[in-house]
């Protein structure tokens, strides 16, 4: 199945793209799919270990299982406001 | 709800009379508005900023910011609300941030306006980075 990664903030700047699709085995997690993400992204966690995830724009925890076509986001700590 | 909420993530520079307009209305007794604005800060390098960076993850926070408007208005009985975030650059003293509530009694249009900001800073899908005046610039990492 493939998904779409976003990123933003400084995990934009760490990736180099604000924008990547992922192959991945039917039944993969959120966890698994940041794996990846770091191997192709090795700075990816830099001076950001808290990252938390949203799919398709609702915050999930890591152990999310992932279906083909979803919005995989990855938030850094929020500052809005 | 519908239009008697305005919410808005936009990079235009925000308009508090807009803002105070939206929210008017004859069976109001109170209104009460937040500005969170750019405030001038200097690094211990002695570097001074010169302006924030907002970035947001556009549908998500607005989608969340819809859900905030409904919890505050399950809390209070809100009137009409404004919840106006900007993206971009926003220059030092300009406002990043409008929150505007009428209520029929102000008591509750100040305890509505205080939740919507605090929630909002909570985990609402914005990000600002700090551009200081010899063109350098960071990401806000908050503490808590």
């Amino acid at each position: 199945m493939r998904i779409t990664v976003r990123f933003f903030a400084i995990l934009k700047d760490r990736a180099g793209t604000s924008e990547t699709t992922l192959e991945l085995a039917s039944g993969s997690t959120v966890a698994s799919a940041l794996e990846s993400l770091s191997k192709r992204f090795p700075d990816l966690q830099r001076d950001c270990n808290r990252i938390a995830f949203a799919v398709n724009r609702s915050y999930v925890k890591p152990d999310q299982v992932l279906r083909d076509g979803d919005e995989l986001a990855l938030i850094p700590p929020v500052s809005g406001g | 709800v519908g239009t008697s909420d305005w919410i808005e993530v936009s990079a235009q520079p925000l308009r508090v009379d807009r803002a105070v307009e939206f929210v008017t209305d004859p069976r109001a007794g109170g209104i009460d508005v937040f500005l969170g604005t750019t405030r001038e800060e200097k690094a211990s390098d002695g570097s001074e900023l010169v302006a924030l960076d907002y970035e947001a993850y556009a549908q998500m926070a607005l989608e969340q910011l819809r859900a905030l408007a409904q919890r505050a208005r399950e809390k209070w009985p809100i009137i009409k609300l404004a919840i106006l975030h900007r993206v971009g650059r926003v220059e030092l003293g300009e406002p990043s941030v409008i929150i505007a509530v009428s209520t029929p009694h102000r008591a509750d249009a100040f305890d509505a306006c205080r939740f919507l900001i605090d929630e909002l800073k909570v985990d609402v899908a914005i990000w600002k980075k700090e551009i200081w005046a010899d063109g350098s610039a960071s990401w806000i990492h908050p503490s808590s």
